[in-house]
């Protein structure tokens, strides 16, 4: 596409402009994204030891181009091979997927009905209502996951207000259970499930809602045949950034979810810092990464693909 | 065009007359001292108004003045702060805008941006629930209707303005509704394919009986194709007549200055016996002799409306008109078929003549800054009083 874009336009200087111009993310990526990435790839394919930094080969450039010979004999995958050989891994990485999906969806679940209202509110209402949804990135995250732990407690808030109010004789169990991590990620992740939602929804036209009611849809049906198909690019959005941060939690698990919840994020802490095994925490990653990246890719080609074929 | 009012006054009781001057005749839809407020602005002020069944009801009315407000009332997005409005004598506020048998195609068309042509136009067949074989047979129909046959599998972000507008008719009349609310349908459509849409519409209105409520602008549109026109302003309905009575008779000033080309004329009354006027208007020049049944007696401020198309113009002083005076050619408007002449007449008043173009324009009889005659005879102005 960019190809024939930059084709057509002759003025070598306007292409020079051009390629600059989409060089800039280009680098962007690479410099931020690809370069990490490919250490922690290195990293993956060598061996653990008890050295600074504690994995081996590293790349010794004074001897030239046979360093980098030897660096690449030196790779295997061992520590991959490793990760099918333990079942821990694999139980993690599914724990992780599974926890993250139904708390994506939970997300949805709130996250929807608050952008709806949101652009339902009157018009000056709302830069308030954005602000109140984004109010809470003001404090640290930690802070705040702190803060449910004495929320969720035995003697938490919670309880303190069920046992009060009469409800129940003795405190519930939350902290420490996956409960306590669904609640958390749901908090911590509505942000970013709503302001996506909201914005599609805000662009909605309302005449469009009207213009359902008036061939025959009750509301019900206008919200299902109108606003949620109109709505589902945030969504999409909204779902997949809250989804692929979670899969990778760490805090929220480690602090709220006690010893008993397990997820991916948790054992790549524990590899890298408690077992200083640098090499096989960067498997983890590597693989978490391609869990992650793989569907999406799949997914955004089918989207392509769909579209092109309603274009003919 | 004159076969939808043909039709309109056939369907009612008695064939001589057309329903709305048959006192017997139930209208379809009747709106009762409506009002409706939004906080405290007023839209809509205390309007009555009854339509008929397979009637081709026009809309007319500068921007603002409430006509979108009065279909949404109609179709049932707003709700009226007093008043009733009445399809078949059954109260129809109350009933949800799915439930009413009337479509309303948009002004900003609201087509589904997620759907195809086809599947907009499908759209509210499905939801009546149609067998599958009828709605593709009506979606054809309806495609073939408004040309857009070759569109069918586009989205409405793919097609062009004109044919999104088409589209959205088309997508209004599918479900055959009783009452088929239009708000400037034809705006964006070129002169050609308008002319086509308003004479295919009045063509759908024969065949399906339905009746339509229709906004615009273009007061050429509200004349060739309605059986009746109403004139708002401000929310109120200033004159609902027919094509012919709104611009031969219109009620005031207001209605005569809105529809067409009209020359006012403010004066006194100095003369009235048995129908006939003299009304003076400028020192010095000869007053207007006229004929007319308002109740005017001397001594009232009168304006006196006259058409363009209704002054001669001459060299000489024509014979047999009574009314006649001499003024200077200011400026000639040329629109092909006729000509327009700007005239400064007696004390400095300026009138617009219209006279059709005879000859080729090199051999026109008239030029700028020519002293001409012009005059009319005394039943081609009207009299009014408001
Ligand atoms: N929801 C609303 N809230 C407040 N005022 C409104 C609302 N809808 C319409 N109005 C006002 O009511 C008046 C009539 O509006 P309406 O849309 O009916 O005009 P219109 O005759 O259709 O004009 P146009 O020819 O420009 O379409 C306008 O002054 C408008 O500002
Ligand atoms: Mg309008």
């Amino acid at each position: 596409m960019s190809d024939t874009a930059s084709g057509r336009t002759g003025n070598p200087g306007e292409r020079l402009r051009r390629a600059l111009l989409i060089a800039v993310p280009y680098l962007w990526l690479g410099l931020f994204f690809l370069a990490p990435f490919v250490i922690v790839l290195k990293i993956s394919l060598s061996d653990s030891v008890l050295a600074i930094p504690p994995y081996t080969p590293t790349l010794d450039l004074s001897r030239g181009w046979e360093g980098v010979v030897a660096m690449f004999r030196a790779f295997d995958l061992e520590n991959y091979v490793w990760l099918t050989e333990d079942d821990l891994y694999w139980r993690a990485y599914l724990s992780s997927l599974q926890i993250a999906a139904l708390s994506t969806l939970l997300t949805l679940l709130a996250g929807y009905p608050i952008a709806y209202a949101m652009s339902r509110a009157p018009e000056r209402w709302r830069p308030i209502l954005l602000m109140l949804v984004i109010l809470p990135f003001w404090t640290s995250f930690l802070i705040r996951v702190y803060a449910w732990m004495g929320i969720l407690g035995q003697n938490g808030f919670l309880n303190q207000l069920l046992m009060g109010l009469g409800l129940i004789d003795s405190p519930l169990v939350i902290l420490g259970t996956p409960v306590a991590v669904y609640i958390g990620i749901v908090y911590a992740y509505l942000p970013f499930m709503v302001l996506p939602i909201f914005s599609s929804l805000d662009r909605l036209d309302r005449s469009l809602i009207e213009a359902a009611l008036d061939l025959g849809c009750s509301r019900l049906q206008a919200f299902w045949l109108v606003t949620w198909p109109l709505s589902r690019p945030g969504i999409i959005a909204g779902c997949l950034l809250v989804f692929i941060p979670a899969v990778g939690e760490f805090v929220i698990p480690s602090l709220l979810g006690g010893s008993r919840t397990l997820m991916i994020g948790k054992v790549l802490w524990d590899e890298f810092f408690a077992n200083r095994d640098w090499p096989l925490a960067s498997a983890v990653a590597v693989v978490l990464l391609l869990i992650l990246v793989l569907p999406i890719l799949l997914f955004q080609r089918h989207a392509e693909r769909q579209q092109r074929r309603a274009d003919e | 065009m004159d076969t939808a009012k043909a039709q309109a006054s056939a369907s009612g009781e008695t064939a001589a007359l057309p329903p709305w001057q048959d006192p017997a005749a139930e209208p379809l839809i009747r709106l009762e001292n409506v009002t409706k407020r939004f906080g405290d602005f007023t839209a809509i002020a205390d309007l009555s108004l009854d339509i008929h069944e397979g009637e081709f009801f026009a809309l007319l009315g500068p921007s603002g003045c409430g006509k979108t407000t009065l279909m949404r009332m109609i179709a049932g997005f707003e709700t009226p702060s007093a008043g009733r409005i009445l399809l078949g004598g059954e109260d129809l506020v109350p009933i949800p805008p799915n439930r009413r048998p009337v479509n309303m195609m948009f002004q900003s068309y609201a087509l589904f941006p997620h759907l195809t042509v086809a599947d907009n136009i499908a759209f509210g067949l499905r939801r009546a629930g149609l067998p599958k074989a009828e709605i593709a047979d009506r979606v054809a129909e309806m495609l073939r209707l408004v040309q857009l046959e070759k569109f069918a599998h586009r989205r409405p972000h793919e097609i062009s303005g004109g044919q999104r507008q088409r589209v959205a008719l088309a997508r209004a009349l599918a479900r055959r509704p009783r009452i088929l609310l239009l708000d400037e349908p034809l705006a964006a459509l070129d002169r050609k394919l308008r002319a086509a849409t308003q004479f295919e519409l009045v063509d759908i209105q024969e065949r399906l009986g339905t009746t339509f409520i229709i906004v615009t602008h273009d007061q050429e549109e509200a004349m060739t194709m309605a059986t009746r026109i109403a004139v708002m302003d401000h929310g109120r309905l200033v004159q609902v007549g027919t094509p012919e009575e709104i611009y031969e008779q219109p009620n005031s000033r207001y209605v005569a200055d809105f529809i067409g080309e009209v020359n006012l004329i403010e004066g006194v009354v100095t003369s009235a016996e048995r129908g006939r006027l003299t009304i003076e208007w400028a020192e010095g020049a000869a007053p207007i002799l006229t004929r007319s049944d308002v109740d005017a007696p001397v001594g009232t401020r009168v304006t006196f409306a006259i058409r363009p198309e209704k002054i001669a113009v001459s060299a000489e002083r024509p014979e047999g008109l009574v009314n006649a005076w001499q003024g200077r050619i200011e400026d000639i408007g040329y629109l092909g078929n006729l000509s327009t002449y700007h005239i400064t007449g007696p004390a400095g008043m300026r009138f617009k003549v219209q006279s059709p173009n005879r000859r080729r324009i090199a051999r026109r009889e008239f030029s700028w800054e020519d002293r001409v005659w012009f005059a009319f005879d005394e039943t081609a102005g009207l009299v009014l009083t408001r």
